[in-house]
């Protein structure tokens, strides 16, 4: 950098071509976000541990106390729900995560130099989806089938355990993975729209937790009808094996599921174009 | 180049920016001045497309930042409040970045060895000082090598070695021949930098002109100082002329209402002897504090109107402080 040469008039830079903002550009650029930042890769650590691992125990907890097991107890292992149960656990950490992959950037400010680089906006919320549910995807999908397959393999010492090819087991392994992936996204559009880490995470607490405990304590009729339609149950049901009678279908529940977080994706989306970063 | 066309942004009942326009024009530094809550940073950030404006429009090279295919190709800003998260190396926040304009990681490199952040580019931003900071925001503007760069106050909290960086980067840019657009609330930065003002007080704008006639425009009313073995027959003489003589310090008198000239050659026509014939300078912070004296959001109480009406600026100095009461 020249500082004494006369400046030559005006410096003209127009941008080239291949210059310019692309949608894949922005993938690779929340793909090194997401990846260098110390919290994700151990919330993502947390999540793959939890589902991979927590079945497993459960299943050695259970074996090792068979001789002192009840013929109730015994009969009532269900060794897909057993193996999987760790799910609940990945959830909570995954949803904190993507909670905090947008309101870490607001809250630390990144967000404008987000913004600035990808002044469209949109691409940056999907990109944002695209990298999470990703990641989150292929890490909890092989989480659940370790956990599965390593659960069926414990289980197996007194005969208990079941193959992929049974009823359900296939379809709950996956729907594990699919329903914590989908928090995941829930939870990044509740992330944009609140902006805020604290309140996206109480928020994820409210509707996951309290608001079925407050649904719990209604006259039963009513608590009954409104039961299926709960955000917990509609998309849980999927990554369970054993499904709760007055509540949708597995993949009807999912669908719903689906359709609340496409509905909350697109509040993000509008906020996040029209507001003030 | 920036263009700017009766921008205006209200938050709520509050006006931050205020019917502004204004063109940047290329090749040139220009200082963005006002008090602080005068509606810089906000002005900034309407061109950066980070807020909407509530009126009117900013244009960079004919488009709205927003519309830009390459951003960090044409404009390259350093924002007031941070915007980097903590928990990431100043590397990786460049590469993020650069990634979403396919710029290559020896670009990032580069940028880092062009603000000297070579040894701690690896550590989290989290222990970064505040001039470190600075120095990654300067590194962040300037990836895509863009003709334009925006910055507001760079110079903010920065110790005196990091001021002086400041201002020879700043020197540098403007001789390769970019666009820098620069506000501060301090004038001695812009006194060494800028050649081009645009003044803002209220979200309003109070002048745009070059620092030059800034300064002389402030200094219309302003005294000389004249030393004289016969002060009493000097002040007598230049009564006769109209002009009004205060003593000042070592014997020198404040003459007010004539210039040097007229000074001189009445000296001269009375066989007066001058020691001294001195015109005061106005410094651009002295024009700057009487330009917008009410245009500070939370001035003092006791700045009567009478007091502003009295420091002579150009009528484009005055108007828009006369029609706003407090």
């Amino acid at each position: 950098m020249s500082i004494t040469a006369a400046p030559a008039g005006p410096m003209v830079r127009n941008p080239r071509a291949d210059e310019r903002v692309t949608l894949v550009r922005v993938i690779r650029s929340e793909w090194t976000k997401l990846w260098t930042l110390r919290s994700t890769r151990w919330s993502l650590l947390l999540a793959f541990v939890a589902q991979a691992g927590l079945g497993p125990l459960v299943a050695a907890i259970q074996m090792s106390r068979w001789s002192s097991l009840s013929l109730q107890d015994r009969l009532t292992i269900n060794p897909i729900d057993h193996s999987l149960g760790g799910w609940h656990l990945a959830q909570l950490a995954i949803a904190i995560l993507g909670v905090m992959t947008i309101t870490g950037e607001y809250q630390t400010g990144m967000i404008r130099a987000s913004l600035m680089a990808a002044p469209k906006r949109l691409p940056v919320l999907w990109a944002k989806l695209l990298v999470f549910c990703s990641v989150t995807l292929v890490l909890m999908l092989a989480a659940a089938f370790i956990g599965f397959l390593a659960g069926q393999a414990i289980f197996a010492q007194h005969h208990v355990n079941v193959a992929l090819s049974a009823p359900h087991a296939l379809r709950t392994v996956i729907g594990a993975a699919l329903y914590t992936t989908a928090t995941g996204a829930v939870c990044v559009a509740l992330g944009t729209a609140v902006r805020r880490t604290a309140g996206g995470i109480s928020l994820f607490v409210g509707v996951f937790y309290v608001l079925p405990f407050m649904v719990a304590i209604l006259p039963s009729s009513l608590a009954n009808s409104i039961h299926p339609y709960l955000p917990n149950y509609a998309g849980g049901g999927l990554a369970q094996a054993l499904i709760d009678p007055n509540s949708f279908s597995a993949w009807g529940g999912f669908a719903l599921f689906g359709g609340y977080t496409v509905a909350l994706i697109a509040l993000a989306a509008v906020l996040l174009r029209r507001r003030d970063a | 180049m920036i263009e700017v066309s009766g921008l205006s942004k209200h938050y709520g009942e509050r006006v931050a920016v205020d019917d502004l326009t204004f063109t940047i024009r290329p090749g040139v530094v220009t200082g963005f001045l006002g008090p602080n809550g005068a509606g810089k940073s906000t002005t900034m950030r309407l061109i950066l497309g980070l807020d909407r404006p509530t009126h009117g429009t900013a244009t960079v090279n004919g488009r709205h930042y927003r519309d830009l295919t390459a951003p960090l190709h044409e404009v390259g800003a350093l924002l007031e409040a941070r915007a980097v998260h903590t928990g990431r190396s100043g590397y990786n926040h460049l590469l993020a970045l650069a990634q979403t304009h396919g710029i290559p990681r020896s670009r990032v490199q580069e940028v880092i060895e062009l603000v000297g952040l070579e040894s701690v580019a690896r550590k989290r931003v989290g222990g970064f000082s505040l001039g470190m900071g600075q120095r990654l925001g300067v590194a962040a503007a300037l990836l895509g090598d863009p003709a334009t760069v925006v910055l507001d106050e760079p110079a903010n909290g920065l110790d005196p070695e990091g001021i002086r960086w400041i201002r020879n980067l700043l020197r540098g840019l403007a001789a390769e021949g970019r666009t820098v657009f620069l506000s501060s609330h301090l004038m001695s930065e812009m006194e060494q930098t800028a050649e081009h003002l645009i003044v803002i007080g209220r979200g309003r704008l109070i002048a745009d002109t070059d620092v030059a006639t800034f300064v002389a425009q402030a200094s219309a009313g302003a005294p000389v100082r004249v030393r004289s073995p016969q002060p009493t027959p000097l002040a007598e003489a230049l009564a006769a002329l109209g002009g009004r003589c205060e003593p000042s310090d070592q014997g020198a008198l404040q003459v007010y209402g004539l210039t040097a000239e007229q000074i001189g050659e009445a000296a001269a026509a009375h066989q007066l002897v001058l020691h001294e014939l001195t015109p005061v300078q106005v410094s651009l912070e002295d024009a700057f504090m009487s330009i917008t004296k009410d245009s500070v959001e939370y001035q003092h109480a006791d700045a009567s109107p009478e007091q502003t009406a009295a420091t002579g600026l150009g009528s484009e100095a005055a108007a828009p402080a006369a029609g706003a009461p407090r």
